[in-house]
């Protein structure tokens, strides 16, 4: 079996760590901004699986689904409160949340 | 094997870009399944069967999946796509985008130094369950509780 390079696998998780942070500062879509948020955390299980697979043992995978349990709760949670950000204003829009009306 | 590894990289990042920059939400997560599905390949590349089944299973199915129900039920139409084309104007973009490309050109400089090759050896699905459930076990038992409470803050927060 021939070999990948340790530092690629971790430069690829660094790219798409960035490219959803990107998502994250340029959306103003509430909806974009959640799944980037997807992005940065399945990049962040990427750099786990090639630190596990760089020492050959089993912890960075163990990790990896932790991060997939919090990955799915996080989206439960915030599916749900973007339903209800759509009910009261009508839109997706995350401009509209700049004041606190209690 | 290398080159298998190279090829879906190169799908994972190009639809990662689709993603952060299409204007369709509909579009966007058909492109997220296709780059968690490239790094489901990765990581069979790497060794880990098991990962990769996860990836494809709950994040590729499950949670994409749930992603396109609550985009059914909010039924955004086809004026969000035209307010999201407004709102993507490279000024508002542009400055994010410096910014994180320097936080990049960092983390770049920083893995380059070290050059180790990783051999893949597989890590299945009993080394890893031998370790979730011998010194990992209290973090399974804390993961469930997160679960429940998801499920009770979902269902309470999206009630009407």
């Amino acid at each position: 079996m021939e070999s990948i390079p340790y530092e690629h696998g971790l430069i690829l998780a660094a790219m798409l760590f960035v490219c959803g942070l990107v998502g994250v500062l340029t959306r103003r879509n509430i909806v974009f901004v959640l799944l980037s948020l997807e992005i940065m955390l399945n990049a962040c299980g990427l750099a786990f699986v090639v630190g596990s697979a760089r020492w050959g043992d089993a912890e960075g995978q163990a990790m990896f689904v932790m991060i997939l349990t919090l990955a799915a709760a996080e989206v439960a949670v915030g599916l749900g409160l973007i339903i209800q950000m759509y009910r009261r204003f009508q839109t997706v829009d995350i401009s509209v949340l700049n004041e606190m009306k209690g | 094997m290398t080159l298998l590894f190279y090829l879906a990289s190169a799908a994972a990042l190009l639809a990662t870009l689709a993603v952060i920059t299409s204007t369709h939400v509909v579009h966007a997560l058909v492109y997220l399944i296709v780059s968690l599905l490239a790094v489901a390949v990765i990581f069979f590349v790497l060794g880990a069967p098991f990962a990769a089944m996860l990836e494809a299973i709950v994040y590729a199915g499950a949670i994409m999946v749930l992603f396109l129900f609550v985009m059914m039920m909010l039924n955004l139409g086809q004026t969000t796509a035209q307010e999201e084309r407004e709102w993507l104007q490279p000024r508002t973009w542009v400055g994010p985008s410096v910014l994180v490309l320097v936080l990049l050109l960092q983390l770049g400089r920083v893995l380059v130094g070290e050059h180790t090759e990783i051999m893949p050896v597989e890590v299945g699905v009993r080394e890893l369950s031998l370790l979730l459930f011998g010194p990992y076990l209290l973090a399974v038992e804390l993961a469930s509780m997160l679960l429940l409470a998801g499920l009770i803050a979902a269902y309470h927060v999206a009630k009407k």
